[in-house]
């Protein structure tokens, strides 16, 4: 098991859920943050431990369920079946693993704007979490979090990249 | 920390025994001093040429922003600048400008300053008080029929002569061309920089001609779509601090800052009510976006929409009697005028595509608002939805927010791929488009109050 097996949706998730653990007290927004909760010293614990997959990690989530992420069509939250079947095997890991709390990440193209996208973000995380829960997965365990358009995984503006954009993540903590 | 500056007018008119002419001569004049030749509803085909001469000083003494001989010219080319970048003024190149003297700003050369061609004249003096501040004088003249139009006097702290200058400007805008002033006014926006899968956001405060820029969070959180409140004293933003999408209420002059309301849920889309105590947000709620308004002092959110959907993007008429919204209740983002309590609520965009970010003008006449289709376009409609007309046509453009005198308009213009945002300004006419220099990239810009 390497790096490379991962999908490089999954890294790019890595890293930027560590730049958003702002982790201030909420009425100090000018406060540098401390170190991500989790983290070891070089910052990079995705779970991998003298080369194998510690169980319960966020690589071990994605190994299981095949990935972290499902993908939307334009302006929508509804999920399609290979959507579905990626939310069971997930369900099927949260399931055996009661412990580990989840955030699960909804996001859109840049064809929105700005305040739309981010109620269309959230949309999309509740599908996302929904569903998980009608799978045995405890709502409590669950927290979700819209980026809107504000966190694209691909750059281009272009059918393809928005296609990549229009997604809900489950993220494992570090 | 607002800036003071108290103004007196000196005296508006010179008698009227100053005049020389015929009578004939004089009702020319008076056609002449009335509002500016030119198209100003339908556009600006004609501008008006203007000479803008460095304000001369009594005594040239130095200051802490300077002598006030240099002041003197600097204030000549931000009066320049504001006049040109309105689109209503041509002014007279700066090497064609003569030198003026002390006597001469309140007894112009008119036969010198036809020979360069202007219709319009500005001048003044900077001049130090004895009491730590500086008077600048503003004096307007109708080179065509030699008469004086208009004369103030503004009297501000050293850090402040920009703002003097801005206040000259607007002074000459609104009485050659009629409609409010608006260049002594500032912008809060979102500074974006970096990558755009790892942007860092700002919220930023400028003066309307991009002087005086500071940053006002650090960039450690997402940070969007900041408003001035009407009253200018604070602002409403939304930040990601610790992963809790929340909106924040920020006091300008202590900088102190706190969340608007006590949510487990995410709150965005904030807009203040017309005498800045309330401010009307969304909350989104298990997959269901609603519009709530609460008293800035704090209090319990009121529920003002109530059906499945995005309701969003809030934002009242000037007399706070309304609020246009966005919602997505007939299956496609379209804009909807309820009253302010939430009741009759009735859609108004009808067009093709669909129709986001509201904001109506402080002068109750129109509603801007991005159209959605392909692109994005800025474009207005009257708050009967009739009237919609596009002022924009470029990849993404978004976000409108009116000037303070309901005749321009301030959006972000997003390039394609990669690129950071800016802003951008367009008269109502859709003409006169111009982009705001800014030190990064920027997004979200909301136009402050006139500043008092």
């Amino acid at each position: 098991m390497t790096m490379a097996r991962l999908p490089k949706t999954a890294i790019l998730v890595a890293a930027g859920s560590a730049l958003a653990l702002g982790a201030c007290s909420r009425d100090a927004p000018e406060e540098l943050p401390p170190a991500p909760i989790g983290s070891n010293d070089n910052g990079m614990n995705d779970g991998m431990n003298d080369g194998g997959i510690v169980p319960g990690s966020r690589a071990d989530f994605v190994q299981q369920a095949g990935t972290d992420t499902v993908y939307f069509e334009t302006d929508s939250h509804d999920l399609d079946p290979e959507s579905r079947a990626i939310l069971d095997a997930q369900a099927r890991w949260l399931v055996a693993n009661p412990g580990v709390r989840v955030t699960i990440e909804g996001h859109c193209d840049e064809r929105g704007t700005r305040e739309y996208n981010l109620a269309l973000g959230e949309r999309r995380a509740n599908s996302a979490k929904n569903y998980l829960a009608a799978r045995g997965v405890d709502a409590s365990r669950m927290t979700v979090i819209s980026y809107g358009k504000e966190r694209p995984v691909a750059l281009g503006s272009d059918p393809a990249s928005w296609a990549q954009n229009r997604r809900a993540v489950t993220v494992v903590p570090l | 920390m607002a800036p003071t500056l108290s103004l007196h007018r000196f005296l508006r008119r010179l008698a009227v025994a100053l005049m020389v002419f015929s009578a004939g001569s004089a009702a020319s004049a008076q056609e002449n001093s009335g509002p500016i030749e030119g198209d100003v509803v339908g556009g600006i085909s004609n501008p008006s040429s203007i000479a803008i001469p460095d304000f001369p000083t009594p005594a040239d003494v130095g200051t802490p922003a300077g002598n006030t001989a240099e002041i003197g010219r600097q204030v000549a080319q931000v009066i320049e600048a504001d006049l040109r970048n309105s689109g209503f003024f041509n002014p007279v190149a700066r090497n064609l400008l003569r030198r003026v003297t002390m006597p001469q700003v309140t007894s112009p050369d008119y036969p010198a300053w036809s020979q360069v061609g202007a219709q319009h004249l500005v001048q003044g003096y900077v001049q130090n008080g004895g009491n730590g501040r500086l008077t600048i004088g503003c004096y307007l003249y109708d080179v065509f029929a030699q008469s004086s139009l208009d004369r103030a006097g503004y009297e501000v702290d050293y850090a402040d002569w920009r703002r003097a200058a801005h206040r000259c400007a607007d002074m000459v805008y609104a009485r050659l061309t009629g409609e409010g002033a608006y260049f002594d006014s500032r912008v809060v926006y979102v500074a974006e920089s970096g990558p755009k899968n790892n942007r860092t956001r700002r919220i930023a405060v400028m003066d309307t001609d991009g002087a005086n820029h500071r940053f006002l969070t650090n960039g450690q959180s997402i940070v969007l779509t900041p408003r001035y409140a009407p009253d200018g004293q604070s602002i409403v933003y939304m930040s990601y601090l610790n992963d809790e999408p929340r909106v924040y209420f920020y006091d300008l002059a202590s900088g102190r800052q706190r969340t608007l309301v006590d949510s487990q849920y995410m709150t965005f889309a904030p807009r203040y009510s017309p005498d800045s105590r309330y401010v009307v947000f969304s909350m989104a709620v298990n997959g269901n976006t609603d519009i709530y308004r609460v008293p800035v002092s704090g209090g319990r959110p009121e529920r003002l929409t109530n059906t499945p959907g995005i309701d969003t993007g809030g934002s009242y008429s000037p007399d706070g009697s309304r609020i246009v919204f966005e919602s997505d209740r007939s299956g496609s983002q379209q804009l909807y005028v309820m009253n302010a309590d939430g009741s009759n609520q009735r859609r108004i965009s009808f067009g093709g595509g669909s129709f986001a970010t509201p904001e109506w003008s402080p002068r109750g006449n129109l509603i801007a608002y991005t159209q959605v289709g392909g692109g994005f376009r800025i474009g207005v409609m009257r708050p009967d939805g009739s009237g919609s007309r596009l002022l924009t046509n470029s990849w993404q453009d978004e976000a409108p927010s009116w000037a303070p005198n309901g005749r321009v308009i301030h959006f972000f213009r997003t390039p394609r791929g990669d690129g950071l945002p800016s802003l951008y300004s367009v008269d109502v006419t859709g003409r006169m488009e111009r982009r705001l220099p800014t030190p990064v990239g920027a997004s979200d810009p909301s136009w402050s109050p006139l500043n008092d």
